[in-house]
């Protein structure tokens, strides 16, 4: 199972890192903490770590740290507009339920 | 499901701990929002995909419109809508009415201006919530919910009363300002971040009604600015009115109507945004009454026409330059901020005044706004680890009003802020009781020449000889610039003290003009200055030599007393004239007439001190 993106956020990613000037893709991963168990981690990859299992969608790279793969395999990233909001979506298929906002989940 | 947004690396937000921050640029002209977005500060546009708010209200039949719609009825609505609000901050009737082209219907009120509208008289504080009601619900539809802290920018120039207007339009927006910025500091931190610059910058910032230049030096990500200097008065809107006054010439145009008016100032500002990409354009207007204007406006013709503009730029530079003991050399870089700052012949006139081309890689138009947002973002906690610094520093001196109608300066202008100084005064008469403290804010030596800000008393001075009591006054500036000020009696502890609210525009002082009549009166002021002084102490040795005369004239000869008479007779006479040098000489006449008799009465003093006591008990043990 890979972790993908879609292109439009793949499209994003890239520009966002090119304003940036520097990273070499994007990090997922999650933690704990939260109002229901687990919270995502989106951030800009700056380095590869060893143990990191790395995934290529739309030319982006995204790289993973192997404790957080397990609740996020299979996981699309999406980028979405709602109105004059904007941000990135995680569909993730291992969720079984989340908080009202979706900050944060269980699997 | 929420939306998320990319952040540093190891600085992902707990869940709902995501701040809503924004960065708020409130133009004279254009007003604009900015926000930190997956780590990167965008302006946020409106549904049509526009950043500019045009700082535009109009106050309509059925609803109070902002921006792009307001501005539509600029010209056909003049009296209702509101434009350029911002020079009006924190001013008073008087500082307006002279000479500047303004199409409102004023009203005077408790020293606040205001102008009659549909919606009935309005403030500029309340026009500009206006705009800012605006920019807070793009800003809260974007970001999904209510904002935890904003960051408003304002001309390094504007002064306390400036600023505290600018705070209340926020709160009467609902917005919640954490800090107020300098526009030219604000840029510097979009710059300095994105580029990682180091060395002295020169922040060179023409927007639609103010100018300002900011001297910064920037260090390993630590700002410090050096000198600040501009014109409160001078701006993009001050070319168009060049353009508009060409064409009444061109053309020889009767006197139009406001809403004529109105349509030929929105054409000469179409022409001139043409000119940055074309070499001519067509200045075209069809007047209510069915006349109709046609005229080419060349660029070398908007060049001649603006000569004078485009110069009185580059006075204040050097002044900040010198204020910063800086040559022009020392400047790594120069940074264009403002959407006038686009016109060819300022960029040709900044090259040439610095011997390198301005920095231009940010939009000049979102550059401050940008600026904020990264700031706001840092100010309500979503970064950490990260440890820049940001110092500002005070437009204009500020300091009290001592004897002799002089202003002794506490804070000099350019302290960096926050900054808390204090002096010790002492009282000026014989049992003196209380004391009035004037806040002033200026350049110039003597009272008159200066703003007012606050007069407080401090009351419950114990009695005691002209010079003994110590009171210190204190001056702490907030890291918005807003002054409190204390007085403080050092032995009895007695205290008073005052935040300076300031008063909105009762006093005319205008800040650029005041700096400059202060370059300009150098001499006069300095010699005022002594004549001040001297006259002070000649006050004060008439007082001394009469209250001695009251006690103890029995002491005196009669030949001795003539001589002190006849003496105290000159100072007061010459304290009627301006001779300093007269007033000085009578002075000293005085004092050494009057040696004997102070030398007897310190004799007699010593004497009735001594007197009855055995010579053991001066015994020194």
């Amino acid at each position: 199972m890979a972790i993908t993106m879609t292109e439009s956020a793949a499209r994003h990613v890239a520009a966002n890192l090119r304003k940036r000037g520097k990273g070499i893709g994007l990090r997922l991963g999650v933690r704990t903490s939260g109002c229901s168990g687990l919270a995502y981690k989106l951030e800009y990859a700056d380095e590869v770590r060893p143990e990191d299992a790395q995934f290529e969608s739309h030319g982006v790279r995204i790289v993973v740290d192997p404790k957080s793969l397990p609740y996020l395999e299979g996981t699309q990233l999406d980028f979405s507009r709602e109105g004059l909001n904007e941000g990135f979506k995680f569909n993730n298929p291992n969720v079984r339920d989340s908080c009202g906002c979706g900050e944060s989940f269980n699997v | 499901m929420a939306l998320f947004q990319i952040s540093e690396p190891d600085q992902s937000p707990l869940p709902h701990a995501k701040r809503r921050a924004v960065g708020i640029d409130l133009g004279t002209t254009n007003s604009l929002v900015a926000t930190v977005r997956d780590g990167v500060a965008v302006v946020l546009c409106d549904d049509a995909g526009r950043p500019l708010v045009p700082s535009v209200v109009r106050y309509g039949e059925h609803a109070t419109e902002v921006g792009y719609d307001a501005l539509a009825h600029a010209a056909d609505d003049p009296h209702d809508t509101i434009a350029s609000a911002k020079r009006l901050m924190g001013r008073g009737l008087a500082d307006v009415a002279s000479g500047q082209r303004r199409a409102y219907r004023f009203v005077d009120g408790e020293g606040v201006i205001r102008m009659a509208t549909r919606s009935g008289a309005k403030t500029p504080i309340e026009v500009s919530a206006e705009i800012l009601k605006t920019l807070r619900a793009r800003a809260e539809a974007s970001l999904g919910g209510a904002l935890d802290g904003a960051v408003v920018t304002v001309p390094a120039y504007f002064d306390d009363a400036q600023r505290q207007a600018t705070k209340d339009a926020a709160t009467l927006a609902g917005v919640p300002v954490v800090r107020l910025l300098n526009e030219p500091t604000a840029a510097a931190i979009a710059y300095g971040l994105d580029n990682a610059a180091e060395g002295t910058y020169a922040v060179f910032d023409l927007g639609g009604g103010t100018f300002d230049i900011s001297i910064l030096r920037l260090t390993r990500g630590v700002f410090e600015v050096l000198a600040t200097n501009g014109d409160s008065a001078l701006g993009g809107d001050d070319f168009d009115h060049a353009i508009v006054d060409w064409a009444r010439d061109e053309s020889r145009l009767p006197a139009l109507s406001a809403v004529d008016a109105r349509r030929l100032l929105a054409r000469a500002r179409e022409a001139k945004e043409l000119l940055t990409q074309h070499d001519a354009a067509p200045l075209i207007v069809s007047f209510a009454d069915g006349a109709r204007l046609e005229l080419t406006l060349s660029r070398e013709t908007f060049g001649r026409l603006t000569h004078a503009l485009v110069a009185k730029t580059l006075v204040p530079v050097s002044r900040a330059l010198r204020d910063a003991k800086l040559t022009a050399s020392d400047i790594k870089g120069v940074v264009l901020v403002g959407g006038a700052t686009r016109m060819p012949q300022i960029r040709h006139a900044v090259a040439a005044c610095f011997g390198q081309a301005p920095l231009t890689n940010l939009d000049p138009d979102e550059v401050v706004a940008l600026g904020a947002a990264i700031q706001a973002n840092k100010l309500v906690g979503n970064r950490d680890g990260d440890d820049w610094l940001l110092l500002d520093v005070i437009p204009l001196s500020l300091g009290i009003e001592t004897m002799g109608g002089l202003v002794e300066k506490i804070v000099p202008r350019n302290s960096t802020i926050p900054v808390v100084r204090a002096q010790d005064f002492t009282t000026f008469k014989d049992g003196q009781a209380a004391m009035a403290l004037h806040v002033l804010q200026g350049e110039r030596e003597k009272v008159s020449d200066c703003r007012s800000l606050a007069r407080f008393e401090l009351r419950g001075i114990p009695p005691m000889t002209a010079g003994a009591a110590r009171i210190r006054v204190s001056f702490d500036v907030d890291a918005d610039g807003l002054l409190s000020v204390s007085a403080r009696e050092q032995t009895t502890g007695v205290e008073a003290s005052i935040a300076v609210k300031p008063s909105y525009g009762l006093t005319d002082a205008e800040i650029a003009r005041m700096l400059q009549d202060s370059f300009a009166h150098a001499t006069d002021d300095a010699a005022a200055r002594t004549l001040a002084e001297t006259r002070v102490e000649a006050q004060r040795m008439v007082t001394a030599t009469e209250s001695a005369l009251a006690a103890d004239a029995a002491l005196l000869a009669p030949q001795e007393r003539n001589a002190i008479d006849h003496a105290l007779a000159e100072v007061q006479r010459r304290l009627e004239g301006d001779d300093r040098d007269a007033l000085s000489a009578a002075v000293s006449a005085l004092n050494a007439a009057s040696e004997g008799f102070a030398a007897k009465r310190m004799d007699r003093s010593v004497a009735q001190a001594l007197a009855g006591k055995r010579v053991d008990a001066f015994d020194s043990r």
